[in-house]
């Protein structure tokens, strides 16, 4: 953003103010991200910078907090990787068959009282997670659901549909309903019709909305920490426990690898979006 | 001429309007059929569950289903002065059942709430009451301990009589109804909840408010830049957004801490003695430090994409009919700016006011917010009925803010990315 010729000095000052500003900030948002990965490779049990490390010697470096992070025995990283991909992975899968099923309904013309039902159905949104964790909670436990796999993963398709929801119905508010119609016309099954023209042309949005309910339920800790048990612990979990007690460098490698997934959550999400804008014929 | 007459019909016979209408209705069914299940689920599994901590935070039937007989027979006293035998012979009665089940210590500690000393009184009666003999009851309790003699107790008891009580909700705002009957603050000293919704709103308030300062100039410089360079900075906004809470709260533990970076670079720069450095994590500069970073995005990304949508001409216009850059922008470019700015800090201010892991990691004592009193009840105390009218009076102010927001800018424009 160059700044014409003809700008008064005092102006071409706090230009430079508002851009020296905008540094800062960016600053603040993305720095602090970037001092966990090269603790996590600190040879020392301390989560400072070592002198050896300031002085970029390689035996400063060690991967030993990734090998504990894998082979360590007290932390069972293993298991809560395991679980939270299992739960993450089918969490989103029913968010994002209820979620577009609800879209499909919501975006009808012909839906009744819609902003009653938009209301319940991104509530778990807008209530804040401790009062969902406690109401899910007791609904589990009534239900005998609390400590299971079963009961997590339900609990977050509660907290990932709305979503699911919100980006589908975006996609379909510039979805053109005569083609569905003109596909009905020429004799095809509505199951026929949705799978081959309106659910290629939604995908984006499904995908992004499940993007969204996948890093929910993935990054989810209030509600598991009512709900889980021994056996279910999460990655979450397992970092709040760990962040509690004491802050050990495994940890620090576990969020090494956690960025390294929402770079690439990011790098989808931005594809998509893109896809999505280009079908749409949104040109910005 | 009858109107039948000009009726249009289908191929059916049917006339057309009834025709439209069946069709309407169908489509109606079909719309209703699949929003059906989600609409079920959650109103099972989440809407029923709140409205089941209303009840819980309302119920107060233990000390009722534990007292049976004695409700009964106190139906008929005043309260004035000390209750009838057949009082006596009552509470007797089913405070022998209580102690043969072992379940008088649930009694004893209900009641010490009510009445502070009632603990040892119950205590023991419950010693003494083997030995007791059947007829006059009421000599022989109050033989085992003066405080029987003392009506106060028995009104007390008398208190906790209904099924229902609105207590838990009293206490969440620190007061309590006293033994007349009138709703009276707790003693200073005690006073602990009321602090912690005064700091969680002032957290969530001020939270909002950097937010808001630090996301306006860079949501103007993304919307004005142009796309290949917006696209790279805007990395620098979406990767924390995608990135887990627990892992950006770690690194600002990593910070903060007495011998982090921070602490390193005001040494460095002589602002502070090394000796001498500050404490910023586990107090209220760590919960705002952290919460302000983490909830940025949340005001970024509606501040963004509607300025986006603000025409660069518009201010140029402004300029040209001779206004100054700052009134241009004050008079143009910010009023056109405040649906996001409502967006973002509605987004903002309801997510930081039920924060709870942040606050509860680097937030120490005096960080704590009223989320993290929920959990405690929750997980440590066990009062869930507690727990749950606390957390239905968080929930009918967030409500509330998003009721206001609604009527003044409508929720229509909250867009995710």
């Amino acid at each position: 953003m160059a700044l014409p010729k003809y700008t008064e000095p005092h102006y071409r000052i706090w230009h430079y103010f508002y851009l020296l500003i905008c540094g800062c900030v960016f600053f603040f948002l993305i720095a602090p991200l970037f001092v966990i990965f090269p603790l996590s490779f600190n040879a020392e049990e301390f989560l400072v910078f070592s002198d050896g490390m300031k002085r970029l010697d390689p035996d400063a470096f060690s991967m030993r907090w990734y090998k504990d992070m894998i082979y360590g025995t007290k932390n069972p990283w293993g298991l809560a990787a395991r679980n939270s991909f299992i739960i993450a992975i089918f969490a989103t899968l029913g968010s994002i068959i209820l979620g577009t099923l609800a879209a499909l309904g919501l975006s009808s013309r012909h839906m009744p009282y819609k902003g009653l039902i938009m209301a319940i159905l991104i509530s778990p949104m807008i209530v804040p997670l401790i009062i969902s964790g406690v109401a899910i909670f007791f609904f589990m436990a009534k239900v005998g659901l609390a400590a299971t796999h079963l009961g997590i993963i339900l609990a977050h398709i509660i907290l990932g549909t709305p979503f699911v929801v919100i980006t589908v119905t975006a996609t379909l508010s510039g979805f053109d309903h005569s083609i569905t119609r003109a596909a009905s016309s020429l004799g095809s099954s509505p199951y026929n019709t949705f799978m081959k023209i309106t659910l290629p042309l939604i995908l984006p949005g499904v995908i992004s909305g499940g993007l969204f309910a996948f890093v929910t339920s993935f990054d989810e800790v209030v509600v598991v920490l009512f709900l889980a048990g021994l056996d279910n612990t999460t990655i979450p979990i397992q970092m709040w426990t760990g962040l509690r007690e004491q802050l050990s460098p495994t940890i620090l490698a576990v969020a090494t690898c956690l960025i390294i997934l929402s770079v690439l959550i990011l790098l989808t999400a931005e594809l998509l979006r893109r896809r999505s804008e280009r079908l749409r014929g949104i040109n910005r | 001429m009858s109107s039948d007459t000009r009726k249009i019909l289908t191929t059916d016979g049917i006339p057309l309007e009834e025709s439209l209408k069946q069709a309407e209705k169908k489509n109606k069914i079909k719309a209703f059929l699949l929003v059906a299940p989600l609409l079920l689920f959650l109103i099972i599994t989440y809407m029923i569950p709140i409205g089941d901590m209303f009840s819980r935070s309302i119920d107060d039937k233990m000390v009722t289903n534990m007292l049976p007989k004695t409700y009964k027979a106190m139906e008929k006293w005043d309260g004035k002065e000390l209750p009838p035998e057949e009082v006596f012979e009552a509470f007797y009665l089913d405070y022998k059942i209580l102690v043969k089940n072992k379940t008088a210590g649930k009694l004893q500690t209900q009641l010490n709430y009510e009445k502070n000393g009632f603990k040892s009184v119950l205590k023991k009666l419950a010693r003494k009451q083997k030995k007791f003999e059947e007829g006059n009851y009421k000599e022989q309790i109050m033989k085992v301990h003066k405080r029987w003699r003392n009506v106060e107790y028995w009104r007390a008891i008398k208190r906790r009589a209904p099924s229902y009580t609105y207590s838990k909700y009293l206490k969440g705002v620190d007061m309590y109804s006293n033994e007349d009957g009138k709703i009276v603050q707790v003693s200073e000293d005690r006073r602990i909840h009321r602090i912690l919704w005064i700091r969680t709103v002032e957290v969530a308030f001020f939270v909002t408010l950097f937010c808001f300062l630090m996301a306006y100039p860079i949501a103007h410089l993304l919307a004005t830049l142009p796309m290949k360079y917006s696209n790279l900075l805007m990395i620098c906004v979406l990767l924390p957004f995608w990135t887990s809470l627990l892992v950006r709260t770690a690194s600002w533990m990593i910070l903060l801490q007495q011998q982090g970076i921070v602490n390193d670079f005001f040494v460095w720069t002589g602002l502070v003695a090394d000796d001498n450095r500050p404490e910023m994590m586990y107090n209220k500069t760590g919960t705002y430090v952290a919460m302000t970073q983490i909830l940025l995005p949340f005001m970024v990304l509606p501040l963004y994409s509607v300025m986006k949508t603000i025409s660069p001409s518009l201010m140029r216009a402004g300029k040209s009919l001779g206004a100054t850059p700052a009134v241009a922008f004050f008079k143009v470019y910010f009023p056109l700016t405040i649906p996001g700015i409502g967006a973002g800090c509605l987004l903002v201010f309801i997510l930081a006011i039920g924060y709870y892991i942040t606050p509860a990691l680097v937030g120490g004592a005096s960080g704590t917010l009223i989320s993290n009193q929920i959990a405690y009840h929750m997980k440590s105390t066990l009062d869930w009925s507690f727990a749950s009218a606390m957390g239905l009076m968080l929930l009918t102010g967030v409500l509330a803010i998003y009721w206001i927001y609604n009527k003044l800018v409508g929720v229509d424009n909250i867009k995710l990315g």
